[in-house]
């Protein structure tokens, strides 16, 4: 089990590392001089190199690499050319609103779609089955702005039941903060659902199939514990390793909700960087959102042994 | 009827639906997309405009009817471009495998790493968002995904007994791999390459929406959703028909898909 | 045992009468008016060939039908009660408690992620009114039973730390922790390695005796079917085409069917006068296999060695089996005379040549030697028709031309029975056997002098089984080339062989001609291998006789498998 874990760890150090190249070289590769940029209309040749020489740009690119790479591994990730601001904090502020959007989303969305998917694939091809397939299918194709304007025009214009946009931080005003929270954490929610019932459903059907069901039933278990104990612990390990993906991925993709909604997360500030250029927020935003879907699907797979003992034992 | 079957007929008939959309789309549409008309501004539909106008006076159903040409032409070359390179990175590194397989898989899987939209969106930094940027950028994007799955059907190819055979014939690898591997990628390909359309095709909606995809004025339905927010509350037709017409489209694919896979790999099937 | 004791006059355990199940969709009638009874503490078997219907009739006993399937008529009447009108929670009550049920699979019978101790807890907890240290106590002394080393350490591991013999043994100590009045085996030991498939039957037999439980025994297998079972059920298409007592059956078949099936068990030929050759056809020399270690982090783990320097000879014109159980290193031989798995030590020498030291030998041999595989639906390209499929191999021969090839494919598909129109077909429109025939065309097409053959009869049915070896005798006479028959069921290589090599963990541990090794086999573990399974001889008039080779056995010792 140790052994395992370690491996785990072990093995994803050379994609991270790899994964910092890469964002380091794409941001080399965006055409145009940042240090013009930066200092804008008022550029001239002489602080044009004055800025380079301080930003380090006129060193080589393995020089510039080292340097970045070692302010990497302390935490800094830099400075903001628009903002001026150190840009870890910068992130970390933005993440935390992205994230517990997503996380509450899918959390509620895995406690609905898991059971969900799992009576679906137990009553394979009757009406519940077809009706909660089709459901999900049809979640799944609302593209998750779209599911948000459509939420906003209900329950924000027509009901008025919640505002509109904006946002408010928890911790500042806990009441108004979840307020302006359920809409987009509702819009996730829906999407979602669709995404991890049709994984749960062909999960278990893979898993219903196999003998050591028929086993369960030949005791005279009930279907209940037929269903609990010996299919969905033996289903759920593709399931948990989708949700790790989707978390991942809704980090990168949240940025349409928080445009829909005029959230100030972490995709919106990605967003924003890209339309200002400012490379050093781009690169970090980046870094960190692989960073963190490395993480995310490295303690998915830390926890896969719980549902099925034998991947410890390669 | 059997379950499948209605996949295949109701997929089918909203890809089907669409690609003729599209494709008049692109030679003919009612009105000029881009033609301003402020007199007609907001114009709820009506007999003229069936699906009304937007703020500036121009008919939603021939922006539609333009931005399906324009996101189906997008769609179709990513994916295209994602199945080339992809396919021929698969191929190669189950073909030499070894240490250089595992070098190439080792940065296919980093990039990876960078979660559906955000590799993307890098990408378009470098390349700049237009049309082609956006081609550029998403194929490379969804490259990765491509050659890890060709990489992994010609690796458990390669286990099968009937490569085996062709050894034994005294076939060389090379031989081996146009005759027997490369043919068998292709029920895997059909079938990823169907979702993926999808994949993409919403992708491009998503960037449009955030101003990063075809830049205005131009229509598609990402940058005609974007460009209704504000108009939303009194003009609510703007806001339905892009959205509803990016649904269905998804709809259409998700149920062709699972009617792909259905036909092709059993095995696949109800996955993502 | 007894075997061929009449019917027991007490009433039934088990009656099946007029059972009928059709698919629902397609209206296809799967099990047709099928009746049979079992009778307290006997053993009946049932037998037939895949499609037959059997296991499909046995899962019905426990209200087993698949949604897709529906019962139409019939009554299955279980120590009097009905149970296909049964409600579920009284089904569930019979279910476990009065009648268990071993599987074939070993691998998939048993939950992946719950430990040993708590599967087998949970049918006595649900039906038995005992404490947990009572529990605990019935599930240890079972687990002693069944011959498990360690049982408490058992109880809190997953059954991927044992082997296929093991977790068969484990199933059967779950399902006869409840004493059963109703042992229903599907295939108990067909996925199991043949030296431990008597183990665990004997095993199975001794167990149901001591607690006076009626098995209803299912398999493919007639010879194994007539050694344990004191009344047989024959089935064929759904149908039951003839019933009765196990010694009857076998001397005196009735139905056109059983004696098919009787007539397709393996039986021994005449030994045959080969030609003297000086040079064999191929020679082996001291051949070494290592299968490189596993790449981990930073370290490979260590080469494991398959085979340790294994010399044979293949004369021409004769047939060579390689027999053994499941890791003797058999397979890896095949493949590496085949040149799939490369050799890290030794030579293959080709009419006389070292293959490895000339291009021209090398290419001569490549030509010439031919494989036919296991598994007829992974062999053949699933997107090439018969007739591309078997005109690749003449693709290499120099100076072939189109029209020649054309005529000798069409020639070698008649030659296997597959002449008319089967051609523009693809694999996936053929049954196995036919698969087979056309693996076997595809071996022969370019007159081999020496064909290696991997199991190749190991996934067929039985009546198939002797179809597909009877064409591979009678193209082996008329085309002379010689053979490397790889095969872990003795029968069949007790039929084909000229000379048999036994194998154990990489090594020869015994060769010599099929008399010698079949009647006077040396080596411990030839004899264990010969022990393992009966064998059967024709009686005359259409009927077999059982017997034990080497005579009966003595007590079996569980031991792991």
């Amino acid at each position: 089990m140790l052994r395992f874990a370690l491996t785990r760890i072990v093995m994803a150090i050379p994609t991270l590392l790899i994964v910092a190249v890469s964002v380091f070289v794409l941001i080399r590769l965006i055409p145009g001089d940042p240090a013009s940029l930066m200092l804008g209309d008022l550029a001239t040749p002489a602080s044009i190199a004055d800025l380079r020489a301080r930003l380090g740009l006129d060193q080589s690119l393995p020089t510039q690499f080292g340097i970045w790479f070692s302010h990497l591994l302390k935490g800094d990730l830099g400075i903001s050319i628009n903002s001026q601001e150190p840009i870890l904090p910068l992130i970390l502020s933005r993440f935390w609103v992205s994230a517990q959007i997503v996380l509450v989303a899918v959390f509620f969305a895995s406690l609905v779609a898991v059971p969900a998917g799992v009576i679906a694939a137990w009553r394979q091809d009757t009406t519940l089955d077809l009706g909660l397939v089709g459901a999900a299918t049809l979640l799944l194709s609302i593209p998750t702005f779209w599911l948000g304007l459509l939420l906003l025009l209900f329950f924000g214009l027509k009901l008025e039941w919640l505002p509109v946009v904006g946002y408010v931080s928890i911790g500042d005003d806990p009441w108004r903060g979840i307020i302006y929270l359920i809409m987009p954490i509702l819009t996730l929610f829906l999407h979602e659902i669709g995404v991890i019932l049709r994984m749960a459903r062909a999960s278990t059907l893979e898993v219903l199939r196999l003998d050591y069901i028929t086993h369960a039933r030949a005791k005279g278990l009930s279907e209940g514990a037929v269903l609990w104990r010996h299919a969905f612990k033996n289903a759920f390990g593709p399931t948990w390793t989708l949700i790790g993906l989707v978390l991942g991925n809704l980090l990168g993709g949240i940025a349409v909700v928080e445009t829909v909604f005029t959230i100030p997360g972490l995709g919106r500030l990605l967003v924003d960087s890209i339309f200002a250029r400012d490379y050093p927020v781009i690169q970090g935003c980046m870094l960190f959102v692989a960073f963190c879907y490395v993480l995310v699907n490295l303690v998915i797979d830390l926890c896969y042994p719980i549902f099925d003992p034998r991947v410890t034992a390669q | 009827m059997r379950l499948p079957a209605f996949n295949a007929l109701i997929g089918g008939g909203l890809i089907g639906g669409l690609l003729i959309a599209a494709g008049t789309g692109a030679l003919w549409t009612p009105y000029d997309p881009l033609k301003l008309s402020f007199r007609e501004k907001l114009a709820a539909p009506s007999a003229a405009h069936w699906l009304g106008t937007d703020e500036f006076g121009r008919d939603v159903l021939s922006r539609l009817m333009a931005g399906a040409a324009t996101s189906v032409w997008i769609s179709l070359l990513t994916v295209a471009l994602a199945v080339i390179f992809g396919t021929l990175i698969g191929l190669f590194s189950g073909y030499v495998r070894g240490w250089v397989d595992r070098v190439i898989m080792a940065f296919n899987d980093a990039l990876l790493a960078f979660p559906g939209i955000l590799l993307a969106l890098g990408l378009l930094a470098v390349v700049g968002a237009n049309k082609y940027g956006i081609i550029v950028a998403l194929g490379i994007a969804y490259t990765p995904s491509v050659a890890r799955i060709v990489r992994g059907t010609v690796l458990s190819l390669r286990e099968k007994e009937f490569i085996a055979a062709s050894r034994v014939m005294g076939n060389s690898e090379a031989f081996t791999m146009a005759r027997h591997i490369l043919p068998n990628c292709i029920a895997p390909l059909t079938v990823l390459a169907t979702s993926m359309f999808g994949y993409v095709l919403l992708a491009e909606s998503s960037l449009s929406f955030l101003g990063l995809g075809v830049p205005p004025p131009a229509p598609t339905w990402g940058n005609m959703l974007a460009g209704a927010r504000p108009y939303i509350g009194q003009a609510m037709w703007l806001g339905i028909f892009p959205g509803l017409c990016i649904s269905l489209t998804l709809l259409g694919i998700n149920l062709l898909g699972d009617a792909v896979r259905d036909r092709l790999d059993p095995r696949m099937r109800g996955m993502r | 045992m007894s075997a061929g004791n009449p019917v027991s006059e007490s009433k039934p355990l088990l009656a099946v009468s007029n059972l009928t199940l059709k698919i629902g969709a397609s209206g296809k009638t799967v099990v047709n008016d099928v009746g049979f009874s079992v009778s307290p503490g006997e053993i009946v078997g049932i037998v037939g060939e895949s499609g037959s219907g059997k296991t499909l009739a046995a899962r019905a006993i426990m209200g087993f039908v698949p949604p897709a399937v529906k019962l139409v008529s019939g009554s299955i009447l279980f120590d009097g009660d009905e149970i296909t009108t049964m409600a579920p929670k009284r089904l569930r009550a019979v279910r476990g408690s009065k009648v268990g049920m071993v599987f074939q699979e070993p691998m998939t019978s048993l939950n992946p992620s719950m430990m040993i101790g708590r599967q087998l807890e949970e049918g006595l907890a649900l039906h038995r009114d005992l404490n947990a240290a009572g529990r605990r106590a019935l599930i240890l002394d079972m687990l002693r039973r069944v011959g498990l080393s360690d049982p408490e350490g058992a109880l809190h591991a997953f059954p991927h730390q044992f082997s296929g013999g093991m977790r068969q043994r484990i199933m059967l100590a779950s399902v006869m922790l409840l004493k059963p009045a109703l042992l229903l085996a599907d295939e108990p030991t067909t996925a199991l390695d043949a030296v431990v498939q008597r183990d665990v039957m004997e095993l199975m037999v001794d167990l149901t005796k001591e607690n006076g439980t009626a098995v209803l025994l299912i398999s493919h297998d007639l010879g194994m079917v007539a050694r344990y079972c004191s009344r047989i059920v024959v089935m064929s298409q759904g149908d039951v085409v003839e019933q009765g007592a196990a010694d009857d059956i076998l001397a005196r078949p009735q139905h056109p069917y059983t004696r098919k099936l009787l007539a397709a068990m393996p039986l021994r030929g005449l030994a045959r006068e080969l030609p003297q050759a000086k040079t064999p056809i191929v020679a082996v020399r001291d051949l070494v296999v290592d299968y490189p270690g596993r790449q981990r982090f930073f370290r490979k783990s260590a080469p494991k060695r398959a085979l340790h320097g294994i010399s044979l000879e293949v004369r021409p014109g004769e047939v060579v089996a390689v027999v053994g159980g499941s890791g003797s290193g058999k397979t890896t031989l095949g493949q590496s005379i085949a040149g799939l798995v490369k050799s890290s030590g030794g030579e293959i020498l080709f009419n006389g040549k070292p293959i490895f030291k000339s291009e021209t030998a090398y290419w001569d041999y490549r030509l010439n030697c031919q494989m036919v595989f296991q598994d007829p639906y992974s062999s053949l390209d699933p997107r090439m028709s018969i007739g591309e499929l078997v005109t690749e191999p003449l693709r290499l021969v120099p100076g072939m031309r189109a029209a020649e090839k054309k005529a000798r494919v069409a020639e070698v598909l008649a030659e296997v029975g597959l002449g008319n129109g089967f051609a523009e077909r693809f694999p996936h429109e053929l049954s196995g056997g036919q698969r087979q025939r056309v693996a076997i065309a595809r071996a022969v097409v370019r007159r081999p002098s020496f064909v290696i053959a991997d199991e190749p009869v190991s996934a067929l049915d039985v009546t198939v089984r002797a179809q597909v070896l009877e064409l591979f005798a009678e193209l082996q006479r008329k085309h002379g080339f010689s053979c490397l028959f790889i095969s872990h069921d003795l029968g069949v290589v007790e039929q084909v062989a000229d000379r048999v090599v036994v194998m154990q963990e990489g090594r020869i541990v015994e060769e010599g001609s099929r008399d010698q090794i079949f009647d006077d086999p040396k080596h411990a573990y030839t004899r264990k291998l010969l022990s393992a399974v009966p064998g059967l001889e024709s009686s005359g008039d259409g009927g077999v006789r059982l017997f034990w080779r080497l005579g009966e056995p003595d007590t079996v010792q569980p031991k792991s498998g």
